[in-house]
Order: C-alpha cells, then structure tokens, then sequence
C-alpha cells in the first residue's frame, strides 16, 4: 500500500457517492487496516449487507477488534439517557450551542491508536467518515467540522502515517454558504479528491453518473492536465464498472 | 513584477483557490527571501513543519523557523503540544522576533486565522506586524517586515475579504488557463496609483520561480497521453469488420446510381442484348378486365 498520511475527500454532486463509502471500507478491511467507521448516515446492518456482497463481513471484522463503528443513528439517543459526566463522542447533540468536536475527535483517537500488544498489528489505521455534511444539519459550525477534520489529519495522517476518508455532498446551485465553506475548506486540505457527479442530462439507466478525480497534494508543480481524470461509472450489484465518457457499451 | 514583489515591505495577500493552489508560490517567496539572507518565520496552520519544509534543500530549512500551530492548534491533546497561548498569542510572538533585521513572515494559512479569530483582532495584529504605524521613511529598507499571507479565497465573505484587502500593500490573486497558471499582482504604493499586471509562471520542483510569456489563446485539441484509446468495437454483438474478400468485392461493385461510361453506353444503346421483361398475369374470378380507357369520358 504506496498511499499513506492522505486525506482523500468523497464528494458528490446530484448523486449518491455513497457507492464508494462501501468500497474503500471493503478496500481497507480487505487490506488487513485498522479501520474506523464513523457512521452517522446509516445503520450497522446496512454496510455489514453491502460489504458482504462487496466480499468483506463487517460483523467478523468487529469482532476479531479490526473495526469500530460508531452507529450514529443508534448511540446519539444514548446521548440523552447516559449520566452527564461520561463525554460522549456525540456530546454536542446535546449542546445548546453545538460547541466543538472534540469529544469525536478523542473517540477516534482512542479507536484507532497503534496498541503495542503481543499479537499481529494491523497496517495503517483508517478513518472513514459517512459523512461530514449531516454534522451542519446537526447544528455543527463548518468551522468545527473542518477543526476535527484537521485534527484528524494532524494524527491519523500526518503522526500515524494512516489514511482518512470522508464523505460530503456538494448542495450545488442551492445557496448553502455553511455547506459551500466546508465543501472548499475540505477541499483545499485534501490530497486527492472523488467526485461523483449525476450527468448533466439527467437520470440514465446504463450510465450512473460520473466520477472526477483530481489530485492536489503533495505540492508536485504539474500541469491542471495532469493532475485531473474523468471516468464515467455504472453501479451494477457487486461492482462498479467504469469507462471512458461516451464509451459505455450500451451507447455503442 | 513577480520578481520584485519581496523589495517591498507590508502585507502581502496570496489569494487562492481549490483550483489554483497558492502554497506552491508562498514558497518559492520563502525561498527566494532565505536565499537573501534573510530570517524567515512560518506560522503553520494547514500543514504540517515536513510537509512545509519538503522540497527545500537543506541550506533554506536551515533559515527557516517554523511555528508550528498545525499539530495541536487548539489544545484539544493531552499532554498538550500547544504553543501557549493559542493562536492569538502565537501571532503576537512573531512581532517580537522579528525586532533586529529584515525579515520575511509567511503566514499558512491567513484563511485558518481568519476562521478562529475575530476579524478585527486580526486585522490589527496583521497591521503591528508588518510595522505599518511607523512611516515608510522611518524604517530603511533593510530593516522592513515583509508579511505574506496565503488566503483561500473561497471561505471567506466579502466583508472579511475586504478587511484584509485594504490592509494589504500588495495582491497576488492566483488564476490560471489550460494547465498554465498565473497571477494577477495589484500594488499599492502610498502617494501612488495602484498597479496591476499579470504574470504567467509556474514552480519548479525545487521551488524556484520561472517566469513565462501568456500562452496563446486559440485552444489547440490535445490528444491526452494517459488516457489509453478505447477501440468501441471491441465488445459489439455484431460485426463491424470485413475480411479481405470482403472489402475486395466492396470495392468492384457498381453503384446503381453512378453514371459511369459503361452505363452511359448501355443507355445510348437501348434493346442490344436486354431482354425486355414480361409480366405474366393470372385474373382472379373477380377481376373486372375492360379494356377501355376509364379516361375516355372526360373533356380535357
């Protein structure tokens, strides 16, 4: 695994790049990583069933300590029925002022700290985030968002040499100043960006959308050319099959 | 320009964008103010001290100090790896370093700042830092603070933008045409109209400043080398290619509508050796065969 200390950004406009959550989760448990799910979109089930198409049990990975889930949809009621002086990785659910994220950032540290224990380490630790964009809906400030992204890059990445993973939508032409300051603060911190894109024509049976992706890091002076590919994509039930703009086959 | 924007002091404002990254030039500003012998401080926010300092050979790291706000900016690790005082104080530090001797401050990121202090607090920050209240007289030019500052145009609103705006001598906005990029500089001088230019350039991979001539502006179609051309008949359920026998007798076939020589014969000679046709008619028992022309009754 040649990719370390990166920060790749999942970013979808008109679509649901929700697709390539699932692959690099299969791709990092696959890859023998510590991984940790923050999953605040969908429910435990729900990726333990795509992953197992996908060739990876989510459930025998949690057991045997290669993944943590944090089950969003599950534990932020816990925050509401759980004794005050215990921080909860969601405890700004219960904020009047949804303060900072630090509280998260400490569950992932604790997750995915390297443990110099007897039995066989896992490769590089992982963060993958599903995603970042339900924090703003959640009364997070894009500033805190972007403070625990940070933070995160500043130790998964940059002192544990691991990678990190986030999902966020692009709200495209509707003015969401919050979602459009994330979007480019992310976007400037990120090594490598996805971009799933709906076409510009609209919905289509045999093409899905598209994918853009486009590298900004580390500080190569190339030339834009260089440095940005286009793919169109198709999801079919175990896989995704990319190709060529225009050269799908069911427009040949 | 480009080359002459560190002979003057003040603040300096890197604009970029997601598009066209401006860390690449704060650099080569870095390198080109150590390479003078200069002090050169680095606040960093964004980044971390290696990430800042690859690239850079060892003689420039070696004039180099790096303030170091990205691993723990906001006291949130324990044991604490913060610089005391958070960011504020940090700012305010660099004004006290830098008392003897000219000196270049670069400030990765002015966007981070702006984001976790308040605006006007920064602005007056920014302004003691680049010695701004003493009259430009006043200090030699070897004595003068030189502060660049890398903004991400994107985050940030017009009023903010603004602020710094009109607080900064000098304006590099980065921008950029098919893979080439540019920057377009605005200089403020006092008792002086302000100048703009713009400069086609690009980095070197040891970060050093090449400065080129705009490319044309016709757009010339650039076949990509890294995308391999796909051949779409490749997975066709039918068959798009002819064999040699094929193609053999494509090419000797007469097309119906060509009036070549031989057909202009054959028409000037009409009746040698064409037989002519015949039809051959069975009637039905319903058949009506008269044989008077039906238009017989009419008056025309």
């Amino acid at each position: 695994m040649s990719v370390q200390g990166k920060l790749t950004l999942l970013c979808d406009a008109k679509t649901d790049g929700s697709f390539l959550v699932h692959h690099f989760l299969s791709f990092y448990l696959k890859a023998n990583c510590k991984v940790c799910l923050v999953a605040l979109i969908q429910s435990f089930s729900h990726y333990n069933i795509v992953g197992q198409k996908l060739g990876v049990s989510l459930t025998a990975a949690r057991e045997r300590g290669q993944l943590v889930v944090l089950e969003g949809l599950k534990s932020g009621v816990d925050v509401f029925f759980r004794p005050r002086e215990e921080p909860h990785p969601l405890q700004f659910l219960r904020e009047a002022n949804a303060g900072d994220l630090q509280p998260l950032y400490a569950f992932v540290r604790d997750a995915l700290q390297p443990v110099d224990s007897g039995e066989a380490a896992w490769r590089c630790p992982v963060l993958l985030v599903d995603d970042l964009s339900v924090l703003l809906s959640l009364g997070v400030g894009p500033v805190a968002v972007l403070d625990f992204v940070h933070y995160c890059r500043a130790t998964v990445c940059q002192e544990w040499k691991g990678n990190v993973v986030c999902l966020v939508h692009d709200s495209g032409d509707t003015e969401d100043e919050e979602s459009d300051v994330l979007l480019n603060g992310l976007s400037h911190q990120s090594h490598l960006i996805l971009r799933a894109e709906g076409l510009a024509t609209g919905f289509c049976k045999d093409v899905h959308g598209q994918l853009r992706i486009l590298w900004r890091r580390p500080l190569q002076p190339t030339t834009h050319r260089d440095r940005s590919l286009t793919y169109q994509y198709k999801i079919q039930d175990k896989s995704v099959s990319f190709f060529a703009k225009g050269m799908s086959p069911a427009v040949l | 320009m480009l080359e002459s924007l560190l002979a003057v002091g003040g603040l300096m404002l890197l604009r970029d964008s997601v598009e066209w990254e401006g860390r690449s030039l704060l650099k080569a500003l870095v390198k080109k103010s150590a390479l003078r012998g200069e002090q050169v401080h680095v606040l960093g926010c964004e980044v971390s001290e290696e990430e800042f300092r690859e690239g850079f050979d060892s003689n420039i790291n070696s004039r180099l100090v790096y303030h170091d706000l990205f691993r723990d900016p906001l006291s949130w690790s324990k044991p604490g790896k913060a610089l005391p005082g958070g960011p504020l104080e940090a700012l305010r530090a660099l004004d006290k370093r830098t008392v003897s001797g000219p000196a270049t401050i670069a400030l990765d990121s002015l966007s981070w700042l702006l984001h976790h202090l308040p605006c006007p607090t920064l602005c007056q920050t920014l302004h003691a830092l680049s010695r701004q209240d003493s009259c430009p007289g006043d200090t030699p030019p070897g004595e003068q603070v030189r502060v660049l500052g890398l903004l991400h145009e994107e985050l940030h609103g017009p009023g903010p933008l603004g602020a710094l705006s009109s607080l900064a001598q000098t304006e590099v906005t980065l921008s950029g045409m098919m893979g080439q990029a540019s920057a377009q500089i605005l200089c403020r001088r006092p008792r002086q109209r302000p100048t703009h230019q713009t400069q086609w350039f690009s980095i070197l991979p040891d970060f050093s400043l090449e400065l080129q001539a705009e490319p044309p502006l016709e757009s010339q179609p650039r076949s990509d080398p890294h995308t391999p051309s796909v051949d779409p008949t490749t997975h066709l359920t039918f068959n798009l290619h002819l064999s040699k026998k094929e193609r053999e007798a494509k090419d000797s076939l007469t097309l119906p509508f060509q009036f070549s020589s031989e057909k202009q014969q054959a028409l000037l000679r009409p009746g040698l050796g064409q037989a002519t046709s015949h039809i051959f008619y069975e009637p039905d028992a319903y058949d009506d065969l008269d044989q008077e022309d039906p238009d017989d009754d009419l008056d025309v």
